[in-house]
């Protein structure tokens, strides 16, 4: 099997994992049970303007390192009819940090103004094709339906939020409050993988 | 003297400290930009370098690392070489990254990449990464393979022998 990995791999001339939405696809749905115990749905948001969906966990530096960011984010935009819904999509198993238990003490610890979901099975990454966490989705509002605006980063700094050149979600959000469409509408960063069962 | 400088150089760095050989790999260089790193992707010669991103805090990481310190002790006869690139925060060099190579008697090439502006270097190593590590690249001149999860012993040795060392 092994064998037979290396040889696909060659045959491809890479081996990524990647298979994700695209920036102008419809968002997949999702119903998943929030730290309260209360199920939460992107249904939920009809009323809104948009979603900023974040793929985070308990456990990663850089998840870590972007909570208050998250949190600032949340207090700017849901005002303007962006509210975040950050979604922790790691396997228990692998990660025991990122249990349903843990996430609803880092919440608390934090004090997340925001549903803090658990994708126990990543049914919902896999439908996002969510690769590392944080990993932003911003979803926007168009007929009944959410579109994907922005696939990405925060911003361009993980480690210092005081040397942030540019915001990226901050200006995706602006730009579909504008009627523009983002750009860049996708960046990448460095990240922990999801970690898949 | 001159002479006398480069032969107790040598000595300081090797041969009076035997104990180096079992204490892993400490020499770390840091680079604070990918500019100045990314020639070491780019490397025009007949040896075959085996890239690996990882962190101490990244999990699957720790665990694929023995397995790529054994394909370079299987591959030391060949024109090959493994570079480990931490991306570790360069503030955390002393701290965390020493203290686990020793730990972990590492005695693959090092080097700490700190340059937190994933999205302007990400695709400089190859378009289809998308960040997540670890991550490996395999290349030698223009011949480059790209591997975007996590790695082991039978796996590369298949990828190694069969693309860059054919039998």
């Amino acid at each position: 099997m092994k064998k037979f990995l290396a040889v696909m791999t060659l045959l491809v001339g890479s081996l990524t994992i990647s298979a994700q939405v695209k920036v102008g696809d419809i968002a997949p749905s999702f119903s998943l049970k929030n730290v309260d115990g209360k199920l939460v749905s992107l249904d939920d948001y009809r009323s809104q303007k948009g979603v900023i969906l974040i793929f985070t966990c308990n456990h990663c530096p850089y998840a870590k390192a972007y909570e208050d960011r998250i949190i600032s984010l949340d207090k700017q935009y849901r005002s303007k009819g962006f509210p975040v819904v950050a979604i922790n999509p790691n396997d228990v198993s692998i990660v025991p940090e990122d249990s349903y238990e843990n996430m609803q003490v880092r919440a608390k610890e934090k004090g997340f103004t925001f549903p803090y979901l658990y994708d126990a099975t990543q049914a919902v990454a896999n439908a996002y094709g969510a690769e590392r966490t944080p990993h932003v989705f911003l979803l926007k509002k168009s007929g009944d339906k959410f579109i994907v605006a922005y696939i990405g980063a925060i911003d361009d700094n993980y480690k210092d939020p005081s040397a942030v050149k540019v915001k990226y979600v901050e200006q995706a959000i602006e730009a579909v409050l504008a009627g523009k469409n983002p750009d860049p509408a996708t960046t990448k960063a460095i990240g922990c993988t999801v970690k898949r069962k | 003297m001159k002479k006398f400088l480069v032969v107790l150089t040598l000595c300081l760095m090797s041969f009076c400290y035997p104990e180096a050989q079992t204490q892993g790999n400490t020499n770390v260089r840091v680079y604070n930009n990918f500019a100045r790193f990314e020639p070491l992707l780019h490397q025009h010669n007949d040896t075959v370098y085996l890239i690996n991103f990882w962190a101490t805090w990244c999990a699957p990481c720790r665990k694929e690392l023995p397995d790529i310190e054994e394909i370079g002790k299987k591959y030391s006869g060949e024109k090959f070489r493994i570079l480990l690139v931490s991306l570790d925060m360069a503030e955390t060099l002393e701290s965390t990254l020493i203290p686990f190579l020793k730990k972990n008697n590492i005695q693959s090439a090092v080097v700490l990449l700190d340059d937190p502006d994933g999205n302007s270097w990400i695709d400089k190593v190859d378009k289809l990464w998308g960040g997540s590590i670890p991550a490996t690249l395999i290349y030698r001149n223009d011949e480059r393979l790209f591997i975007d999860k996590q790695v082991d012993f039978n796996y590369l040795d298949s990828v190694l022998t069969l693309k860059f060392f054919k039998p």
